[in-house]
């Protein structure tokens, strides 16, 4: 996608930057992440062994556990947590994680709720910069 | 466009006290991501929140308790990060223990029923159809939608609470009949009626609908048995790990569910799959992971282990003796140990060499001593879960596989139902 620019739906608004972590696979955090490490441990899924942290994690939709929310909020905490999460459609697990974040931390991430299509063209390793609004742009890497 | 009662927006200015402030802060935060118009009364709740991971899911239940929240409906509690009696015997540090009681006294505090169990459907709380609730707890929520047809969205950690303190909800998904609609049809082919008797089959369907369903409610037509509670409570533990599933319809089976038209409320389905012998024995194969030699353990009860299990497992351990290589585990709850013993089938379970952790589970509670390397469950959700969190291999069985393995010191299992005929 590194030459367009998206309308994402800001679920949870905020400005942040980070490479794009691209999976069509739903994701469990619990069970999935360790927020001690950063890394993807859901040996299940593809992104095995990947390290999340301070990525835009861009995931379908979570699944399983109710506990996906609050290993992000640990994540937050420690500061292991993705820097964006990018769904299709609203992920209710993700956006809950970000108010409480907020709440309960004063930090949090933005959840930007994407199209199919626009979620499709995504591509892992992309720089990407998500605005206030939404809006989601590739941006070149400052060597 | 949410609009509040006076009630809620007074609770959220404040005016009945600083906890349900916070809570309604949040309820009325995510009802506006829902898209909801308005909140809802529930008349019941189960707090999945109650899981100790660490500092942060502390401070959070510290600070409701500091605030001097209170449930404002009954309100049953989830498994812990420890078992308050039995840590010890383990390998929880007892940095840990503290920390995780101290989150459940928390949750206490706050006028919640200490029933500690993941499967409160199979407690005095048991809600009933039509039945408004707030539940978290993946597969307590899959079950309580489908088999019993209470009604809740599938909520999260950290938000249950805050319905519970509230007694609101955000008036939207499966709260409502609309959204109750099957989505998905799933239909068993040539899958015969003596496989559908096995002890494994609703857990491995379960896992496979789970994988197949993706965001939509899945309909499955072509059983023929009349499956036991606790097979459908192991298909909502397997469908809820593999997949977001929050509510399921069993033709012929689930409540709101007695007829193909009815699953669907007179729509059509949005896609249409088959299920064959080939995609369930596969579905069976995943949750595997081991070579099936060595066994250290054999762990029965994600969900809690029921009365019902207890009453199925004595007969099949009575008089035998687990070989002494392997360990022999069964989670449940206070509740239902106590049920076991007053049944009289709790006695030769013990004498088999079985112990018993209340309150929590392996995948809560870090207990297993780093010796414990390759498992054997009856649990869709354990095996799917282990090898992840606790970097166990796992072999799938029946509970009499389960109980043989333990007797040989090595994994036996009867797969005569799964070969093809």
């Amino acid at each position: 996608m590194a030459d367009r620019v998206i309308a994402g739906r800001p679920i949870v608004a905020g400005e942040v930057e980070g490479d794009a972590l691209v999976t069509h696979d739903a994701f469990s955090f619990w069970g999935g992440f360790d927020f001690r490490t950063g890394r993807i441990i859901d040996q299940r899924h593809p992104l095995v062994g990947v390290r999340a942290s301070g990525c835009i994690l861009a995931v379908p939709f979570s699944k399983g556990s109710s506990t996906t929310t609050a290993v992000l909020l640990e994540a937050v905490r420690a500061g292991t947590a993705p820097a964006a999460i990018v769904t299709t459609g609203v992920d209710t697990f993700f956006a809950l994680a970000a108010i409480v974040a907020d709440t309960m931390y004063g930090r949090t991430f933005p959840v930007i709720a994407l199209s199919a299509p626009d979620f499709a063209t995504l591509r892992t390793g992309v720089r990407l910069r998500i605005d206030r609004d939404g809006t989601i742009h590739p941006v070149d890497r400052v060597c | 466009m949410l609009t509040l009662t006076t009630r809620d927006s007074a609770v959220l200015a404040g005016d009945h006290g600083p906890a349900a402030q916070l809570a309604m802060s949040i309820v009325v935060r995510m009802a506006e991501i829902y898209g909801a118009e308005s909140l809802m009364d529930v008349t019941q709740a189960h707090i999945d929140s109650t899981l100790y991971l660490g500092d942060a899911t502390l401070e959070f239940a510290e600070r409701l308790a500091s605030l001097g929240a209170r449930v404002a409906v009954p309100t049953s509690l989830n498994v812990s990060g420890v078992d308050e009696c039995g840590w010890r015997e383990w390998a929880v540090s007892p940095e840990w223990a503290a920390k995780a009681a101290r989150q459940m006294l928390a949750y206490e505090q706050m006028g919640a029923i200490p029933t500690w169990t993941c499967a409160p459907y199979q407690t005095h709380l048991r809600p009933v159809f039509g039945q408004q609730i707030a539940w978290g707890e993946s597969n307590a929520i899959a079950f309580a939608n489908s088999v019993i047809g209470a009604r809740t969205e599938r909520y999260p950690d950290l938000l249950d609470i805050c319905c519970a303190i509230t007694g609101r909800v955000p008036a939207v998904g499966l709260h409502l009949t609309e959204h109750r609609a099957g989505e998905l049809l799933l239909r068993l082919i040539d899958v015969p009626e003596r496989l559908q008797q096995d002890d494994q089959f609703f857990a491995v369907l379960g896992h496979l609908v789970g994988k197949l369903a993706g965001d939509l409610i899945p309909v499955v037509d072509g059983i023929v048995v009349r499956p036991a509670e606790d097979q459908l409570k192991a298909f909502s533990a397997a469908v809820a790990s593999s997949g977001r599933v929050a509510l399921f319809h069993l033709v012929g089976v689930t409540p709101e569910a007695p007829t193909l038209d009815e699953a669907f409320r007179g729509r059509a389905p949005q896609r249409s799959l088959e299920i064959t012998m080939a995609d369930l024995r596969a579905a069976r194969d995943e949750l595997t992971t081991a070579d099936g030699r060595e066994l250290d353990m054999v762990i029965l009860g994600s969900p809690h282990f029921s009365l019902a299990e207890f009453a199925q497992l004595a007969p099949l351990v009575r008089g035998r003796r687990a070989h002494a290589r392997v360990k022999f585990l069964i989670t449940s709850s206070r509740l239902m140990r106590e049920q076991a013993d007053e049944r009289g089938v709790l006695a030769p379970i013990l004498e088999f060499g079985a112990r018993i952790t209340l309150d929590t589970c392996i995948l809560t509670s870090p207990m297993l001593p780093p010796d414990i390397r390759t498992l054997m469950t009856n649990s869709a959700k354990y095996a799917y879960y282990a090898p992840s969190l606790l970097n166990t291999r796992v072999t799938f069985g029946s509970m009499a596989d389960c109980v043989a393995s333990a007797v040989e010191g090595r994994v036996v299992r009867d797969d005569s139902a799964w070969r093809t005929e």
